[in-house]
């Protein structure tokens, strides 16, 4: 064999922490064709059998979106033409944002059987689920292309910024599946805490109620990660102004979530195969 | 040329879900073998202690000893699975696994997804998991069944499939546990040859098994493992005898 045969060291003295876990990112996305046939078989897996599949995910939320769009636009006495179709990007959005945090805690522990028995880099089950849940949300936006056409709203020019939305959205689900994923893994407590915490961020986050009310106090949800990094999505598919406080709140939790993220896997990524 | 290279190597497992604390008055009371506590205070058991070993080229070793000896570990670690907490490991060379030959495998979708899939996870391209397929295909025989979710299989069917995707590969280092057999007669024959080519054509194969008449019959070399600690390295006939 020549003297580039693939080789596996480690020596528990010098572990190289920080380039073994950059090692596993790069692997992680060279087979992102693995990450998505594993997200791509979730889905359909978990739809196998039924005749709606997927789109009872669209059906539910649009059932919701009517429900909450009529109660809401009486109780808080606004536009039902105004209020509706913002409502429905709105809770799109979280959503999505809702399923990729509480996803992101069983990311690593659900993928235990293939962890445990072949070495792959552990990336790759973020990727996943990352996908994944990209791939459930994508079911409602025919939703969002619905209720926009029967509102007669049209997009506006703030819709070129919506891969960058996206894309920050995408970063997030990654990071957090691979830190809640760890930390979940090692403390089994912490996931059941998470959706408590998803359920408050939920009411104090403006979802079903425009950020306006807050009044003088609406700056302060500028320091609301959930609300920022939705906005990012939100506002560029329904809302006309871009506001670059919002991006720049939003790029910072983005930037201290990733680092944490990183940090924590270089520490802990070989006790991984341990945990989960 | 492949090789492997084991030093001083420890694994290490926490035991973290269950009442450490009751455990741990246990382990004052008696002086256990391999459940310790570490110095976070941790439960912890001691599945490898202190392994030094190399394998050149050309090894056939046997890992021997009773269940729990810490046989299955030291494959996984040499696979690549768990990282050592002490010690030195370095494996030269493509390394085939034959750990758990189910592992990964899709139960809902059918064979011939699951085979594309392998693929994906041995990291192949589009076309070499088609080439893949095609070679598990002709090896298991399934036919129509092939295009059926694996749920569906019989159990004979579903170890056809996963023996034809695992040992469709031609690794340097090939790590085994236990001598895969399977099927009916007629595919017995076909699987106990196909698997001696996949054992023969290996550079380094790394087995752990109890049948001592495979151990015989395939083995140079024989590690015993004991609690976690080598006891006795050489020749398969000694270690026997020893």
């Amino acid at each position: 064999m020549s003297a580039t045969a693939p080789m596996l060291e480690f020596d528990a003295a010098r572990p190289r922490r920080r380039e073994r876990a950059i090692a596993d990112l790069l692997g992680g996305l060279v087979r992102w064709r693995l990450a998505w046939a594993l997200a791509r078989s979730d889905v359909t897996n978990r739809y196998r059998g039924s005749v709606l599949g997927p789109l009872w995910l669209t059906l539910s939320t649009g059932v919701m979106i009517l429900g909450l769009g009529l109660l809401y636009s009486t109780l808080f006495r606004m536009d039902v033409r105004e209020y509706l179709p913002w409502l429905a990007v709105s809770l799109i959005v979280w959503n999505l944002i809702a399923a990729v945090i509480g996803d992101a805690c069983v990311a690593l522990t659900s993928a235990e059987a293939v962890i445990r028995q072949v070495p792959l880099p552990h990336s790759v089950h973020g990727l996943r689920a990352t996908v994944r849940n990209l791939l459930i949300a994508a079911h409602n936006l025919p939703l969002i292309a619905v209720v926009m056409a029967i509102f007669g709203v049209a997009p506006r020019l703030g819709i070129v910024l919506l891969p960058a939305g996206l894309f920050l959205v995408a970063l997030n689900s990654f990071a957090a599946s691979m830190l809640l994923g760890m930390v979940c893994a090692r403390f089994r407590d912490i996931g059941p805490i998470v959706g408590s915490v998803m359920q408050l961020a939920f009411f104090m986050t403006p979802v079903i109620w425009k950020p306006e009310l807050l009044g003088a106090l609406a700056p302060l949800q500028l320091l609301n990660p959930f609300y920022t990094v939705m906005e990012t999505v939100r506002a560029p598919l329904i809302e006309a102004a871009v506001d670059w406080r919002v991006w720049a709140s939003a790029l910072g939790w983005t930037a201290a979530h990733c680092a944490l993220a990183f940090a924590f896997f270089v520490r802990f990524r070989g006790r991984v195969a341990f945990w989960v | 040329m492949a090789e492997i290279r084991v030093e001083e190597l420890s694994i290490e497992f926490p035991l973290y879900h269950l009442g450490a604390r009751s455990l741990k008055k246990r382990l004052l009371a008696a002086t256990p073998l391999r459940l310790r506590t570490d110095d976070a205070n941790r439960v912890v058991v001691a599945a490898l202690r202190d392994l030094s070993f190399a394998i050149g080229h050309g090894e056939r070793v046997a890992l021997i000893g009773h269940n729990g000896a810490g046989k299955t570990t030291l494959l996984r670690t040499l696979a690549g699975v768990y990282e050592p907490v002490a010690g030195r490991l370095s494996v030269r060379g493509e390394i085939g696994s034959l750990i758990d030959p189910q592992a990964g495998m899709d139960p809902v979708a059918t064979g011939r997804e699951n085979i594309m899939l392998r693929g994906l996870y041995r990291g192949m391209s589009e076309a070499e998991s088609l080439r893949l397929a095609q070679e598990v295909a002709e090896f298991a025989g399934l036919a129509e069944f092939l295009d059926v979710p694996v749920r569906t299989y019989s159990s004979g069917m579903a170890v056809r499939l996963s023996f034809a995707m695992a040992t469709a590969m031609e690794p340097e280092v090939l790590l085994m546990d236990e001598w895969l057999s399977a099927g009916d007669a007629e595919f017995l024959a076909r699987a106990e040859a196909r698997l001696g080519q996949l054992v023969r054509d290996a550079e380094i194969l790394v087995m752990a098994s109890h049948n001592m008449e495979i151990v015989r019959h395939w083995c140079t070399r024989a590690i015993r493992l004991e609690a976690g600690r080598i006891v006795a390295d050489g020749p398969v006939e000694e270690v026997l005898a020893g």
